[in-house]
């Protein structure tokens, strides 16, 4: 089945939640609000016409200032047997940060909202256990947002912090004077600019 | 005067012993690595032959770690233990006619009894560390120990059946009889089963999942270092020695051989020992390794009817042809 | 007196509670091929729950491309899956030249399909290895290592690295194949099957091995789409899901080659499918050198850094994001609004790339969609009520890089 049909059929499906279907480089992709995500997935994993049983990805993109809805939940769906394709993308405002969970539809969903959330802040509902996957888990802060400074910000992490202490405090067994303060600069950067 | 030849046997055989435990460890790398298509130890002495010494001074210099949460006394007695029951096991192996530290009329036994003591030394090994992984393999190694020594056991009554005694020498002296001199012939399966057994008994490969490195990084021994691990791995190899030496004994005629060669009276022996051990080195190379529970399974439920088997058809052979 | 002695022995009934046995199978293990960190529910070998914990490598390379151009990021591509790090440039070059709208030439599309299955083997055999060496088959690790330095080896003929090599650009191949590289890739390929049955005298076949790995993390084809595997774990369930042949790209249509299948969905299925796959990528590499056309080997609108020389040497020296090296670039008017999604086979999956774009030379957001991470994602699904001892085969069909999950 063409895309472009596929986008079509959804809209007849469920009218009120389709917004806007754009095409980049031959790919469609549909632009939905959240409400009924669960049940439209649902519905295009199980008909038999559009049969989309592979989810191929799921990701958060965060459109500050861009847009004005700031985040977006991408699903980009494959279907093995039909060989088509679909990209779904959810819009989240940023006031109300969350989104259902299609945990029910694919057990592969479970890790990759994972990350949505360890990344953008997005929570999922009825997850079975939404927690950070890839960050420490007393991170503050996530990463992605277009507002994360990419060196974060200055200061450094809590637990490093530690780290850097204890270093300190073990200095004393530094028999053989290898030590290396990694807060202080070695003086190479300075010899390259020469 | 009696008294000081036994201790001059004894220290001898034990030097002997102990020399033979450091260059197994040198042929074992060098033979696995040769089937790997690499050379093993190259770079300690000309081919690496002075390599076992600079294992040997390595563990000595090492610091002794010993976890603060681990039982100190039973931490301290595990590995002696282990030491101590495999070396006790080679004061019976008769090497040579009359050669034998202690001719024992309950050879077999003896050394059954001691390697049954061994498994406490691993026992405790894993209890008194203290940890997860060691516990797990201490209690996997003792629960396989058990199971395979029951097995080699039932293996061993055919040879005493034939031999009609328990002591070594004789045991030697009676394979004479047989054809070819060994007991092989006669006692095919009884020697298929042995086979199995020693390499479960010793814990090494196919067997060797108490220490199986890539599951339970060292097993009951993770948590000894230098020394005291030198003593487990000394005991490993003075086990694979003598079981080695049994087999010989008990199946392949020990010291005898088509043709004597005049002055060294232990030289078929010693051929035969070196060629299990070598085989240790080859099923090590080869076989990947079995998962507990088809181990525990391929012991009661292989080996043990087996067994079982070859007595009852030694019984029959020998009432049927005296 | 009995009513004394009735009342001072109470039977006291207490609650006893049961924990299971933890373990964790620490970050710094010999078996979980990274830093991966199981905990591990026991009730005695079984087990009951199995929780990984990711994330000891992630580089940032994601919030990295946000501030680097399309062929800046290329090196960062290479550290994804390392030991198939030409799989991982092509994947991200088809991704880019599908969003930029770029028309590869031929001899490109040839190269990049050679160099890629020549990834697949590299990926494959250190898959092999590591496979057998946990399950305790050591010989076999150093065989395949043999044939890989041989593979390692011609990879540092054409870009001069072994294990990074960022070799395929945007728009094609940096540089051209030498002769000697085809001629010694030939010879390759002539004997590489006889070194495959090799491996398989030593293990295929073998009591302990069918034992260790038939009947053992058995996965149904329809979980297995459903948990998102992809690659020669799916396939090993029975799926017919090869992204080579679905959604073709550079060579892959010319070519002739099968996609193996298993049946069970076990490790020993898995096992098979990888081993066929083996076979496949080198008569894969056969036909492309022999097919191979001349011509050039980059499009002439590729975006690619100059080399400044001079005056630009000041610039680059300390140029940001937004001026400088940009600058630098060629401009072009490929660089457009909008978004693609793009997957390739690597040898451990499908590996995808999910570009939006807003008509800037720097992408606005670029997702990774790994294989590994989500296989380890369904690690607890396929360890459940498994052994100990099975969890470490179980990961070793899986095949999972940790710095492919942790981008």
């Amino acid at each position: 089945m063409e895309p472009l049909e596929i986008a079509n059929r959804l809209k007849e499906r469920f009218p009120e939640q389709v917004l806007e279907v754009t095409e980049c480089r031959d790919q469609v992709g549909i632009i939905v609000k959240k409400d009924r995500i669960v049940e439209m997935l649902r519905w295009l994993h199980d008909d038999p016409s559009m049969q989309l049983d592979h989810l191929a990805d799921l990701c958060g993109v965060d459109y500050l200032g861009k847009k004005d809805v700031r985040f977006e939940v991408v699903y980009n769906l494959y279907s093995i047997p039909l060989r088509h394709r679909i990209r779904i993308r959810a819009q989240v405002p940023e006031d109300d940060c969350q989104i259902e969970s299609v945990t029910s539809i694919w057990m592969g969903a479970d890790w990759h909202e994972r990350e949505c959330f360890d990344l953008f802040g997005i929570t999922f509902n009825n997850h079975p256990d939404m927690r950070r996957v890839l960050l420490p888990e007393d991170w503050e802060g996530y990463p992605l947002r277009k507002d994360y400074p990419l060196d974060g910000g200055g200061k450094n992490w809590r637990g490093y912090d530690e780290v850097l202490e204890k270093s300190k405090r073990l200095r004393k067994f530094d028999f053989y004077g290898q030590y290396q303060d990694p807060t202080k600069s070695t003086g190479l950067e300075e010899d390259a600019r020469k | 005067m009696e008294l000081l030849w036994i201790l001059i046997k004894i220290l001898i055989v034990f030097a002997v012993v102990m020399f033979h435990v450091m260059y197994a460890t040198y042929f074992e790398r060098k033979v696995i690595g040769h089937m790997q298509v690499r050379m093993g130890p190259m770079r300690v002495g000309p081919h690496g032959i002075l390599q076992p010494i600079a294992d040997g001074l390595k563990l000595f210099f090492k610091e002794d770690i010993i976890p603060t949460v681990a039982d100190r006394k039973v931490f301290y007695a595990a590995p002696l233990i282990c030491l101590i029951s495999a070396l006790s096991a080679v004061a019976v192996v008769p090497f040579f006619e009359g050669f034998a530290i202690a001719n024992i009329n309950i050879g077999i036994l003896y050394i059954f009894a001691m390697s049954s003591l061994a498994s406490y030394g691993v026992v405790l090994a894993g209890w008194s560390s203290n940890s997860k992984y060691s516990f797990l393999g201490g209690l996997r190694s003792s629960a396989q120990v058990i199971s395979y020594e029951v097995a080699m056991g039932l293996s061993l009554v055919g040879v005493m059946m034939l031999s009609g005694s328990l002591n070594l020498t004789d045991i030697v002296h009676a394979q004479m009889k047989s054809p070819f001199k060994i007991y092989l012939i006669p006692q095919i399966i009884g020697f298929f089963v042995f086979v199995i057994a020693m390499f479960a008994e010793t814990n090494r490969t196919p067997f060797d999942l108490p220490e199986a490195e890539s599951e339970l990084v060292a097993g009951y021994c993770t948590e000894y270092s230098g020394m005291r691990f030198a003593l487990f791995f000394m005991a490993e190899y003075i086990g694979m020695i003598v079981m080695s030496c049994l087999a010989v004994v008990c199946f392949l005629g020990g010291w005898s051989g088509p043709f004597d060669v005049p002055g060294i009276p232990f030289f078929w022996f010693l051929i035969k020992v070196y060629f299990f051990i070598f085989v240790y080195y080859w099923v090590r190379a080869t076989l990947p390794r079995y998962r507990y529970d088809q181990l525990m399974a391929l012991g009661w439920k292989v080996l043990i009817p087996l067994a079982l088997l070859n007595i009852v058809l030694t019984g029959i052979i020998k009432s049927m042809f005296g | 007196m009995p009513e004394n002695k009735a009342e001072s022995k109470e039977i006291v009934r207490e609650e006893v509670a049961y924990e299971p046995y933890t373990i964790a199978m620490g970050p710094q293990h010999p078996a979980t091929h990274g830093v991966l960190k199981l905990d591990l529910e026991l009730d005695g070998e079984t087990i009951l729950n199995c929780k990984p914990t990711v994330g000891f490598l992630h580089r940032g390379v994601e919030k990295l491309a946000e501030n680097l151009s399309y062929a800046q990021t290329l090196p960062l591509t290479d550290r994804l899956d390392y030991i198939a790090s030409m799989a991982n440039n092509v994947a991200y070059s088809i991704a880019v030249e599908k969003l930029l709208g770029i028309e590869v030439p031929m001899r490109a599309k040839y190269i990049r399909t050679i160099v890629m299955e020549m990834a697949r083997l590299t990926g494959h055999l250190l898959w092999l290895a590591t496979h057998a060496l946990d399950i305790g088959a050591m010989t076999v690790f150093l065989y395949c290592f043999r044939e890989r330095e041989n593979l390692l080896d011609m990879f540092e003929e054409i870009c001069g690295a072994r294990l990074t090599t960022s070799y395929t650009c945007v728009g094609g191949v940096r540089q051209d194949v030498t002769g000697h590289f085809l001629e010694a890739l030939h010879a390759f390929t002539d004997d590489f099957p006889s070194k495959i049955a090799e491996y398989e005298t030593l293990i295929d076949k073998n009591r302990i091995w069918l034992k260790r790995t038939q009947g053992v993390g058995i996965v149904s084809a329809k979980d297995a789409v459903s948990l998102g595997l992809t690659g020669p774990t799916l396939r090993g369930s029975g799926v017919d899901y090869d992204v080579r042949k679905h959604m073709p790209y550079d060579a892959y249509p010319y070519v002739d080659f099968e996609v193996p299948i298993g049946s069970k969905g076990d490790v020993y299925d898995r096992y098979r499918c990888r081993m066929e796959e083996m076979h496949q990528s080198n008569s894969i590499i056969r036909q492309c050198i022999e097919a191979l056309p001349t011509g050039p080997i980059r499009s002439p609108d590729a975006p690619d850094i100059v080399m400044p020389y001079g005056e630009q040497k000041r610039v680059a020296a300390d140029a940001t994001f937004a001026s400088g090296v940009i600058k630098l670039m060629k401009d072009n008017e490929h660089y457009i609004d909008g978004d693609v999604y793009v997957s390739a086979e690597v040898p451990k999956g499908e590996l995808g790339f999910y570009f939006v774009s807003d008509g800037r030379g720097v992408p606005y957001r670029m997702h990774i969609r790994s294989p590994s991470y989500i296989h380890i994602g369904a690690l607890p699904f396929l360890c459940k009520g498994q052994m100990v001892a099975d969890v470490i085969a179980i990961i070793g069909s899986v095949d999972v890089v940790l710095g492919e999950c942790d981008r």
